[in-house]
C-alpha cells in the first residue's frame, strides 16, 4: 500500500515534470529523431525512466540474488568478484599444425581457454579430399579429417587443464569422439575433460546452414551425445543452444533470444523423450549469445534470457537441483556489425559489444579482430582483441560488483520489455506445432529475412548510422591480412590419403560395419562412433555411413 | 533508342542467384534477391551449395539475363574460373556473372580479368548492384 502510493506519486511527479520542465525545453531544442528505437528497431516507450516505470516488478521474485531462482542478476553467486569469465577466443585455420601454433600464441597472451573452429568440409562432414572440397580446406578454420589430425591439433596442450570449446554441429558427435579417443590415448580419465561441443542442429536449419542429416535423427545424435555425456564426461558441456547464428543472419536480440530459447526447450524435451530425467542433464546444458553494438538492449536480453529459461524449466519440467534453471553461456561480440570500411573502427565497436556481454554476466567471451570482415585474425589483430577484454576485466572496474547495472530503471523495463517480445514468438512456434515444424514451414527463416532486410533499407534510407559505412565516410584504407595459401589443401589431402593407406583397414571396416547397424537400431552410437575414430576412420567416412541410414537435409531456398 | 532495346525495356531482367562452395552465409544473397526483385527483376534463387553444372544447367533452363554467385567461404578464386568453364563450354560465354562476398582486393583483380562482370563487397548500396545490372544488360543488347 505504501509502495503504491508512493509509485503513485512519482508517476505524477514524473508527469509533472514532462508537461512543466521537459514541453517548453523541447520547444527550444526538439528532439533529434520521431522515435528512438534500439538497433533491433524495438521501441524505446519512454523518455526517461523512473521507479514508476518498473513497479510491475517484484525484486524477491522477478529480479531476486545471483546464483538463485530467476537469476536475472546472475547465474553464479559471486561472479565476476570470485573468477573473471573465460576468455576464449575462437581459433582455426588452415591444417592441424597451424592452428595448435595459434593456440599456443594465444594461450602465451593470456587466454584462459580454447575455442576451435573448424573449416567447412570438416562442418559438412566432407573429408579434405572429397571434390566439394575444391578450395575450402583450412579457409574458414582448421581441416580435420581423422584422429591424427587432432592429435596434432592438441600436441602439447593438457587436455585436463585447459577446457576447450569445438563449434561443430552436424558432425559433432565424430569430432567429440576424436577429442575422447585422443584424451584415451594419453591415458587421462574422460572425468578429468573439461569443454563444450557446439551440437546444435536446429539453429543450422534456422540460421548457420551446416547440416547433414534431417531433423529427428540429428536430434537422436544430440540425445544420443548428452545421454553419453552425463554418464562418462561429467565435466563436458554436450551442447551449446546458439543464438549467435540467428542473430548474424539478420534476426533482431528478441528473435535471437525467442528462437534459442525454443530451440532449447526443444532439445529438452527431446532428452525426456529419450528416456533421461530433468536434473541428470539440464545443468549440463549450455547456451551461446551474440552481443550486438545495442549495448542496453543486448544486456537486457542477457537478463532475461536466464529469467525466462528459469521460468520455463522450473514450470515445464519441476526440476529438484537448481543447477537444471541456471542459464551458463558464452557470448561473441557481433561479426556482422563489423565494417569492411575503416576496420581500426571495429576495435571499438568490439569494446562495446564485449562490456555489454560482461555486464550481462556471460560465462565466457570471445572478441571479434578488427579484420575479420575481411579474413580469419592475423596475430596482431587477434591479441588487440584479447587484450580489450583483458582491459575489461583489469582496468574497466565493472568487476568490483555484481551485476552493477541491476536496479537500473531502464534495464529493468527494458529486460521485461524483452522478455514480453520474445513470449510472444513463444506462442507463434507452439501455434505451429513447435520449432521443429516452424522451421519446416520456413518460419523462423522468413521472419530472420524480413528483419535483416529492414536493417538494409534503414541504412540505406540511413535511419541507422553505421560510421563509416553511410555516414563519416573516408578513401578506403587496405589493412595487412591473413593469407592461407593452396599449398595446405594439398598437404591436407596427402595426409588424410596417408591415414586410408596406413591404417588397419579390417579394424576399420568392422567399426563402420557396427555403427551401421547400431544407426538403423536404437541404441546409443557414441560408443560405436569412438570406436570407429580410434581405427581412424575420417569425418567422412563415418558422416557417409550415418547418411546411408539417416538420409539428407534439402532446404527450400526461400527470400 | 532502338527497336530492340526498347523491346527490351518492357521485358524484365532475368536474375539467377546461387551460393556456391560450402558456406552457409545467406543473409547477402537474400538481401539481394529481395532488392532486385523489389527494382522489377525476376529473381530466381537457386539455393545454397550449388554446383557450377548446377548453376549453368538452372542458367539454361530459365534462360537468364545475369548469374549471381554469393561466396564469403574463401574458395572464389577456384570457384568463379571453374564456373566460367562450365560457362563456356555450355554455350553461356559472354552471359553476365557477377559475384558478391568477402574478395580481397588483389582477388577481385584476379576475378575480373577471368571474365566475372563485377565483385561487390560488404557494404555495397543493394541500389549499385540494381544500377549496374541495368546498364550491364543494356549494354549487351
Amino acid at each position: 500500500m505504501i509502495k503504491n502510493k508512493r509509485t503513485e506519486k512519482i508517476r505524477a511527479e514524473k508527469n509533472r515534470w514532462i508537461q512543466n520542465v521537459l514541453r517548453p525545453n523541447l520547444k527550444l531544442l526538439p528532439e533529434r529523431l520521431p522515435v528512438f528505437t534500439t538497433v533491433s528497431n524495438l521501441l524505446i516507450d519512454e523518455l526517461l525512466y523512473a521507479p514508476s516505470d518498473i513497479s510491475v516488478l517484484d525484486y524477491l521474485k522477478d529480479i531476486g540474488f545471483p546464483g538463485e531462482y530467476p537469476f536475472t542478476r546472475g547465474t553464479y553467486p559471486s561472479m565476476y568478484r570470485g573468477r573473471i569469465w573465460t576468455m576464449r577466443e575462437f581459433a582455426g585455420y588452415g591444417t592441424a599444425e597451424e592452428t595448435n601454433k595459434r593456440f599456443k600464441y594465444l594461450l602465451k597472451k593470456g587466454q584462459t581457454g580454447l575455442s576451435v573452429a573448424f573449416d567447412l568440409p570438416t562442418l559438412m562432414g566432407y573429408d579434405s579430399d572429397h571434390p566439394r572440397s575444391t578450395g575450402e580446406v583450412g579457409r574458414c578454420g582448421v581441416a580435420i579429417d581423422s584422429l591424427s589430425d587432432m592429435e596434432r591439433l592438441f600436441k602439447d596442450i593438457p587436455l585436463d587443464k585447459i577446457t576447450t570449446s569445438m563449434t561443430i554441429n552436424a558432425p559433432a558427435a565424430v569430432i567429440f569422439a576424436m577429442y575422447i579417443a585422443l584424451a584415451k590415448k594419453r591415458g587421462m580419465r574422460l572425468s578429468q575433460l573439461g569443454g563444450t561441443i557446439q551440437n546444435d542442429i536446429l539453429k543450422e536449419y534456422i540460421a548457420q546452414k551446416e547440416w547433414i542429416y534431417p531433423p529427428r535423427p540429428s536430434i537422436r545424435l544430440i540425445t544420443d551425445t548428452i545421454s553419453y555425456c552425463v554418464k562418462n564426461v561429467p565435466k563436458w558441456h554436450p551442447i551449446s543452444i546458439s543464438g549467435y547464428h540467428i542473430r548474424e543472419a539478420g534476426a533482431t536480440a528478441v528473435q535471437e533470444l525467442a528462437f534459442t530459447l525454443v530451440d532449447g526447450l526443444t532439445y529438452v524435451d527431446a532428452c525426456i523423450k529419450a528416456g533421461m530425467k530433468i536434473d541428470e542433464f539440464a545443468g549440463r546444458l549450455s547456451f551461446f549469445f551474440n552481443s550486438h553494438n545495442d549495448f542496453f538492449e543486448e544486456i537486457a536480453k542477457f537478463r532475461a534470457a536466464r529469467r525466462i529459461w528459469a521460468m520455463e524449466i522450473k514450470e515445464r519440467y519441476r526440476p529438484k537441483d537448481f543447477r537444471s534453471m541456471q542459464m551458463r553461456f558464452h557470448t561473441q561480440t557481433a561479426g556482422c556489425s563489423l565494417t569492411a570500411q575503416q576496420p581500426y573502427n571495429n576495435i571499438v565497436r568490439t569494446a562495446i559489444q564485449a562490456l555489454a556481454a560482461v555486464l550481462g554476466g556471460t560465462q565466457s567471451l570471445h572478441t571479434n579482430s578488427m579484420d575479420e570482415t575481411l579474413s580469419l585474425p592475423t596475430e596482431r589483430a587477434v591479441t588487440i582483441a584479447l587484450r580489450t577484454q583483458q582491459i575489461i576485466a583489469n582496468e574497466s572496474g565493472v568487476t568490483n560488483t555484481i551485476d552493477p547495472l541491476g536496479g537500473s530503471y531502464f534495464v529493468e523495463a527494458l529486460t521485461n520489455k524483452v522478455e514480453e517480445e520474445a513470449y510472444k514468438y513463444f506462442k507463434k512456434i507452439d501455434d505451429l506445432g513447435g520449432m521443429v515444424e516452424a522451421i519446416q514451414q520456413g518460419f523462423p527463416q522468413r521472419e530472420i529475412a524480413r528483419s535483416s532486410q529492414w536493417y538494409q533499407r534503414a541504412i540505406e534510407k540511413k535511419e541507422k548510422i553505421v560510421v563509416g559505412l553511410n555516414e563519416f565516410m573516408e578513401e578506403e584504407e587496405v589493412i595487412e591480412t591473413l593469407k592461407i595459401g593452396p599449398e595446405i589443401e594439398k598437404r591436407q589431402i596427402k595426409e588424410v590419403k596417408g591415414i586410408r593407406k596406413k591404417r588397419n583397414k579390417k579394424k576399420w571396416e568392422a567399426s563402420l560395419e557396427r555403427l551401421k547397424g547400431a544407426a538403423e537400431g536404437k541404441e546409443n552410437l557414441m560408443p560405436y562412433i569412438i570406436d570407429a575414430v580410434k581405427a581412424y576412420a575420417t569425418v567422412g567416412e563415418v558422416s557417409n555411413t550415418l547418411k546411408g541410414v539417416f538420409g539428407e537435409y534439402k532446404e527450400p531456398a526461400l527470400f | 533508342m532502338n527497336i530492340k532495346s526498347r523491346r527490351y525495356s518492357k521485358k524484365r531482367i532475368r536474375v539467377l542467384l546461387a551460393k556456391a562452395g560450402l558456406d552457409g552465409h545467406d543473409r547477402g544473397i537474400k538481401i539481394i534477391a529481395m532488392a532486385l526483385r523489389d527494382a522489377g527483376m525476376e529473381v530466381i534463387y537457386l539455393g545454397l551449395r550449388q554446383t557450377s553444372e548446377e548453376i549453368v544447367n538452372a542458367a539454361l533452363e530459365e534462360d537468364v539475363d545475369v548469374i549471381g554467385i554469393s561466396l564469403l567461404s574463401g574458395a572464389h578464386n577456384q570457384i568463379f574460373p571453374r564456373l566460367l568453364k562450365v560457362m563456356k563450354t555450355s554455350g553461356l560465354k559472354g552471359r553476365l556473372l557477377i559475384g558478391g562476398g568477402i574478395i580481397p582486393k588483389q582477388d577481385i583483380a584476379f576475378l575480373k580479368k577471368k571474365g566475372v562482370a563485377e565483385m561487390f563487397t560488404p557494404g555495397t548500396n543493394t541500389e549499385e548492384i540494381v544500377r549496374f545490372i541495368k546498364k550491364a544488360v543494356e549494354k549487351k543488347i
